[in-house]
């Protein structure tokens, strides 16, 4: 396996949150190693703080202890470049049609037009939008707009794709296929893919490896190997194998989520 | 023209065609009201004269004026309070009862200070205006999506960016609405005192025209007013629902 691309030691995340502010130790503190080009999971409980964790590694908000580092480079409160962020929040934009949505970040790149027109093209074919370019997100489908918002990030060629539960707003039929594209697109990119989930299942399905993280403060208490080989589609869900996978992320999980109930503190942070 | 379009056609000739059958039957005599087709008519060859001509470029240029006043500083103030969080707490009353205030009584104040020329007009349409631009600004921009602002920061846009290329069109349909209602506000504003104290503008004429008894004068120049703020409103609307119809909003 490839030498590791992000790399948490040690990482605490404070907030100051109600009224009147008190500390609330989100999470940490975390060690963890993701590879390049790995496909890597985290289920957790509501509000351990998984999407948090997302956004540290995304330099989107900076951790109270620890570092975080991002192809050897830490990473200071601000978004490294080759970093690539989908939300579950539909993030289009609706005054843009979806080629515009998906050239807005390449725009300031200072590609040449042609090379910019041609990126797009690719990536709307990659997501299968090839049709849609010129309709506007209101005419599309939860599953096609957050479709745009992956080829949006696509187009940008990360290297690191952070996603954010980004099917959690689809149903059960259109996630397992979307998981089918992410798989290919994963293959195709040759990027390392990072994927916050609440399913079990589409966790299993999707990773090669898989972090579980505790109620609140969130820590990684196991990490499991799925060594699915790299050409894998929803249909492994029928491999025996699968079956085993998430019954030992609910075993692991089953104490943490209870924790989280009888607390009563599912103070939701966008989701995470 | 779609079907409701068509009624609201009706109603209007209709109501016209009343208002001429009872001026020319004589039910409204001419002292009070003009027959519509001669208020069209004194319209066109006023017009056509030009002898309102520097009254109109006053009344419109004021407007104008205000109105971009009010949208600078209504924006501008608008932004800057949504980042002040306790000063807009603290302003957010005033901003709640300031239309139960007449702003035209502010009107003998605003003479003493700036005298007669043409502040005092514009800057009471400003007053008038202002306050609905900064309010819809604000609500503007706290509906700007969270999920928007983050991606403009993983796009690694600069703040001016930020603000130009995702802030501005995200709150754009509230904006707009603050910009329809300051176009209102600064026609009332600056009519409403040329009615009051003045030495021109299209207010200024109509109110002369009244105590003339001079009807060939005043109705054409009230529906001047009418047919411009009809036609700047309809535009404004018609770009408004094309906006939001792209949008899915309407």
């Amino acid at each position: 396996m490839a030498a590791s691309q992000v790399r948490l030691e040690g990482v605490d995340k404070v907030f100051m949150a109600g009224t009147p502010p008190a500390p609330l130790h989100a999470v940490g503190p975390i060690d963890l190693e993701i590879r390049r080009g790995e496909f890597f999971a985290v289920v957790g409980p509501s509000g351990c703080g998984k999407s948090t964790m997302l956004e540290l590694i995304a330099g989107l908000t900076s951790p109270t202890k620890g570092t975080i580092s991002f192809e050897g480079t830490p990473i200071a409160g601000e978004v490294p470049d080759g970093v690539g962020v989908v939300f579950q929040d539909d993030a289009s934009l609706p005054w843009l049609d979806v080629r515009s949505n998906i050239d807005f970040g390449l725009r300031r790149s200072g590609l040449a037009k042609e090379v910019r027109e041609q990126r797009v093209r690719d990536v709307l074919k990659l997501v299968g939008l090839s049709d849609f370019a010129t309709a506007y997100p209101a005419q599309l489908s939860g599953g096609m707009r957050q479709r745009v918002c992956i080829a949006r990030t696509l187009v940008m060629q990360p290297k690191l794709i952070l996603l954010d539960e980004p099917f959690g707003a689809l149903d059960q039929q259109t996630r397992l296929l979307m998981g089918d594209e992410l798989l290919r697109i994963w293959r195709e990119t040759a990027a390392t893919v990072f994927l916050i989930t609440h399913a079990l299942d589409e966790a299993t399905m999707l990773a090669d490896r898989i972090g579980v993280m505790s109620a609140r403060p969130g820590t990684i208490i196991d990490v499991v190997e799925t060594r699915w080989p790299r050409e894998r589609d929803s249909t492994i869900i029928q491999h025996p194998e699968f079956g085993v996978i998430t019954a030992r992320l609910w075993k692991t999980l089953r104490g943490e989520s209870l924790k989280t109930m009888r607390t009563g503190v599912v103070a939701d942070e966008g989701g995470g | 023209m779609s079907r409701l379009g068509w009624y609201r056609m009706i109603v209007v000739v209709g109501l016209t065609a009343l208002l001429e059958v009872l001026c020319l039957a004589g039910v409204i005599d001419k002292i009070t009201m003009q027959a519509p087709h001669l208020i069209i008519r004194d319209l066109f060859r006023m017009l056509v004269s030009g002898r309102m001509n520097a009254a109109i470029t006053k009344t419109l240029g004021n407007t104008l004026l205000a109105l971009v006043l009010a949208l600078g500083v209504g924006i501008i103030v608008g932004a800057l309070l949504h980042r002040v969080r306790t000063l807009r707490d603290t302003l957010d009353p005033l901003f709640a009862t300031y239309y139960a205030v007449p702003v035209f009584a502010f009107y003998p104040f605003l003479i003493v200070v700036f005298g007669l020329g043409d502040l005092p007009q514009i800057l009471i349409a400003f007053m008038l205006g202002v306050v609905a631009v900064i309010v819809n600004t604000l609500t503007g921009l706290d509906r700007v999506p969270t999920v928007m602002l983050k991606t403009a920061r993983i796009m690694r846009l600069s703040q001016i960016d930020t603000a130009l290329r995702m802030t501005l069109p995200a709150a754009g349909p509230h904006l707009l609405t603050g910009v329809k209602l300051a176009v209102a506000y600064a026609f009332i504003g600056v009519i409403g005192s040329e009615f009051i104290m003045s030495r021109g503008g299209i207010g200024y004429e109509i109110s002369f025209a009244y105590a003339n008894f001079d009807n060939a004068t005043m109705y054409p120049l009230i529906l001047l007013i009418l047919i411009a703020s009809v036609v700047i409103n309809g535009g404004l609307s018609h770009w408004e629902h094309k906006l939001l119809a792209r949008r899915g909003m309407r």
